[in-house]
C-alpha cells in the first residue's frame, strides 16, 4: 500500500518554500549514505529474488531466499520517521510514520508471524512491488541530495507506481486474507476476557479492519501520486489552461 | 473603504462602503453580511494583510493603521458552529452511551445478559461517577463557561464527537461487561480512587468558577488568574491551567477505580491533548502579560 508515496525534496513546490532551511552539510552527507545503503539493500533483495528464481525454476517459496535482508532493510526504514521528526527531511512525520508502519506491520505482524502464508504467491507479489519501488525511490533521493537527478529516475518514480501500487496492494491484501484462518484458529496476538486489565483484542477482527481500511486509503494515496506526477513531470494538457 | 476577496481562484470581490471612523470590525462584518448573506459574521476573517492575523470584532477603525480609505482582506472560515452546541453534543453522547452499556441494552453483550446488572458494586459506583462527570460538564457549558470565541469550524463537531463518543463506548463496554474483573486491591483501591476523583471534580469546578469570575458577563477580557479564598484554587500558584490538572487527576482516579486498560488509554490521550492546550495557553499568558508569575508551569507543578 505504501508503494511510492512520501513527498520528494525536488518538485514539491507548494508550501515548501516558506522556511527552507534544509539539511545542513552533515545531515546531507548522512542522508546520502542512508539512501545509498537502502538502494544497495533493496538491490540485494532484487538480485536474491532473481537468483533464487533461476535456481529453482519456479515462483514458489522465493520469500525464504530474501527473508533476512527484507526484514532488515524494511525495518531500517523506521529511521525515516526520525529524519522527519528531526527535520532533516521535509516530509510529514505522520504521513511517513503511517507509510513505514504499514510496511513494517506487513513484514512482521503478518508475514513473519503467520508462518503458513510465507509460501503464498501473494507474498512474492508485494515483495516484488516493494523491491522495484524502493530501488527507484532511494536512488531518487540519493540523486536529489547530490543535485544530480537524472530525468529517467524522476520519470520512473512518478510513472512505475501506476502498476506497482496496485500490485503491492493486491499482494498485501491477499496475504492478509490468507493469514486470517490461521490467526483465528490459534488466537494469535489476541487477548480475551476475563483478565485483570479488563481489556480484550481480537487480532482476526483487527486484520479484517485493516483490509477494509485499504478501501478509503488506497485511492487517496494513489490519486495523491497522480497529482504529484502532474506537478513534477508537468503535463502537455496543462497548456490548454490558457484559454 | 473596500474589500478584496482572496481566494484560490484569485477572484476579486469589491465591496465598497462608507463608515464612521469609530466603527468596529464587528459592525463592518454585519454590513458585509447584509450584502453577502451567505457569509454570516462568524464565518468572516477580516485582516489588513492577506497573510496576517485576523482582526478582532472589537477593533475600532480609527485605531487601526489605515488612512481615509481602508482596504481589508476577507477570508471565508467555512461553515461555523457554536461552541455551546459542540460541547452539548459531545458531552451528551458519553452520558447516554455509558448508561446504555451499564443497563446492558440488547445487542451489546450476549443475549442472556440483556438488562441484567453487574454483581460488582464498583461498577455501579463507576457509572455514578462517569454520569456525574458528564452532567457536570453539561451544566458548566450552560451556566458557567464564558467563551471567547462564539464558534468553531463545523467539521470539528464530527471530529470531537467521534473522539468522545468512541472512547466512552469503548470504556463502558469493558467496565460493564459481564466478565469484568474488579480492582486487585479491592475496597482500598476503590476508596482511594473515589477520593481522588471527587477531590479533582471539586477542584476542576472551583477553577471553572474562578475563571468565570475573571471575566464580566458578555466581555472577552483576559486577566491573569490568581488564587482565591477557595483552597482548591491555590494551585494557581504553581500551574497556569489547573482545570486541566484536576481533569487529569479525575480521570486518573477513574482509571484506578475501574482498573481498566481502555480507561487508562483514554486518560493518557486526554493528558497529551490537555498538555498541548496548557502549553499553548501558558505561552499566550507569557506573551500577553509581562508580569506573569514565573513560578507557574503549564499543567503539572514544576514538571510540565
Amino acid at each position: 500500500m505504501s508503494a511510492a508515496t512520501g513527498t520528494s525534496k525536488t518538485g514539491h513546490g507548494d508550501g515548501a518554500a516558506k522556511k527552507k532551511k534544509g539539511p545542513g552539510a552533515l545531515a546531507t552527507a548522512y542522508l546520502v549514505i542512508y539512501n545509498v545503503v537502502m538502494t544497495a539493500g533493496w538491490l540485494v533483495i532484487a538480485v536474491g529474488l532473481v537468483r533464487a528464481y533461476l535456481a529453482r525454476g519456479s515462483y514458489h517459496g522465493l520469500y525464504y531466499s530474501i527473508e533476512k535482508p527484507l526484514k532488515f532493510f524494511q525495518t531500517g526504514a523506521l529511521l525515516e520517521i526520525l529524519h522527519c521528526a528531526v527535520g532533516i527531511v521535509p516530509s510529514s512525520v505522520v504521513l511517513t510514520g503511517f507509510q513505514v508502519m504499514s510496511r513494517v506491520f506487513l513484514t512482521w505482524a503478518v508475514t513473519h508471524s503467520v508462518r503458513e502464508v510465507q509460501s503464498e504467491d501473494s507474498v512474492l507479489l508485494f515483495v516484488s512491488a516493494w523491491t522495484v519501488t524502493e530501488i527507484i525511490r532511494y536512488s531518487f533521493y540519493t540523486f536529489s541530495l547530490l543535485n544530480h537527478l537524472p530525468y529517467l529516475i524522476k520519470w520512473a518514480r512518478y510513472t512505475f507506481f501506476f502498476a506497482l501500487y496496485p500490485m503491492g496492494v493486491s499482494g498485501e491484501l491477499l496475504t492478509i486474507y490468507a493469514a486470517l484462518p490461521f490467526v483465528q484458529k490459534t488466537g494469535l496476538y489476541s487477548v480475551t476476557l476475563p483478565n485483570k486489565y479488563n481489556f480484550s483484542f481480537d487480532y482476526h477482527a483487527f486484520l479484517i479492519l485493516v483490509m477494509v481500511s485499504y478501501i478509503p486509503l488506497f485511492p487517496q494515496l494513489y490519486f495523491h501520486m497522480i497529482r504529484q506526477r502532474k506537478k513534477v513531470l508537468g503535463h502537455v494538457e496543462d497548456y490548454s489552461k490558457v484559454e | 473603504m473596500k474589500y478584496l476577496r482572496t481566494s484560490l481562484h484569485e477572484a476579486h470581490c469589491i465591496f465598497k462602503c462608507k463608515v464612521e471612523p469609530n466603527a468596529t470590525i464587528g459592525e463592518i462584518k454585519s454590513m458585509f453580511h447584509k450584502s453577502h448573506p451567505q457569509w454570516y459574521p462568524a464565518r468572516q476573517s477580516i485582516r489588513l494583510d492577506p497573510k496576517g492575523k485576523s482582526l478582532k470584532d472589537e477593533d475600532v477603525l480609527q485605531h487601526l493603521p489605515v488612512g481615509t480609505t481602508a482596504t481589508f482582506y476577507f477570508r471565508d472560515l467555512g461553515a461555523q458552529i457554536s461552541w455551546v452546541t459542540v460541547f452539548l453534543t459531545e458531552y451528551t453522547g458519553p452520558l447516554v452511551l455509558y448508561l446504555m452499556f451499564y443497563f446492558r441494552v440488547s445487542f451489546i453483550y450476549a443475549p442472556k445478559y440483556d438488562f441484567t446488572t453487574s454483581k460488582h458494586w464498583v461498577v455501579h459506583l463507576a457509572c455514578m461517577c462517569h454520569s456525574f462527570h458528564f452532567m457536570k460538564r453539561l451544566l458548566e457549558t450552560l451556566f458557567v463557561h464564558r467563551f471567547s470565541h462564539g464558534t468553531m469550524p463545523l467539521r470539528n463537531i464530527f471530529k470531537n464527537c467521534t473522539y468522545y463518543w468512541g472512547f466512552a463506548a469503548w470504556m463502558a463496554y469493558y467496565v460493564n461487561h459481564p466478565l469484568y474483573t474488579p480492582p486487585i486491591y479491592g475496597e482500598q483501591q476503590i476508596r482511594l480512587a473515589l477520593i481522588i476523583f471527587l477531590f479533582c471534580q471539586i477542584g476542576n469546578f472551583s477553577i471553572h468558577i474562578a475563571l468565570r469570575n475573571l471575566r464580566p458577563p458578555g466581555s472577552k477580557t483576559r486577566k491573569i488568574p490568581y488564587p482565591t479564598k477557595n483552597p482548591f484554587t491555590w494551585i494557581f500558584l504553581l500551574v497556569s491551567c489547573p482545570n486541566y490538572t484536576y481533569e487529569l487527576g479525575a480521570w486518573f482516579g477513574f482509571t484506578l477505580m475501574t482498573q481498566c486498560l481502555p480507561v487508562a488509554f483514554f486518560t493518557l490521550v486526554g493528558f497529551i491533548q490537555m498538555t498541548v492546550w496548557a502549553k499553548g495557553k501558558h505561552r499566550s499568558y507569557l506573551k500577553e502579560f509581562r508580569d506573569y508569575p514565573p513560578l507557574r508551569s503549564p499543567i503539572l507543578p514544576f514538571i510540565l
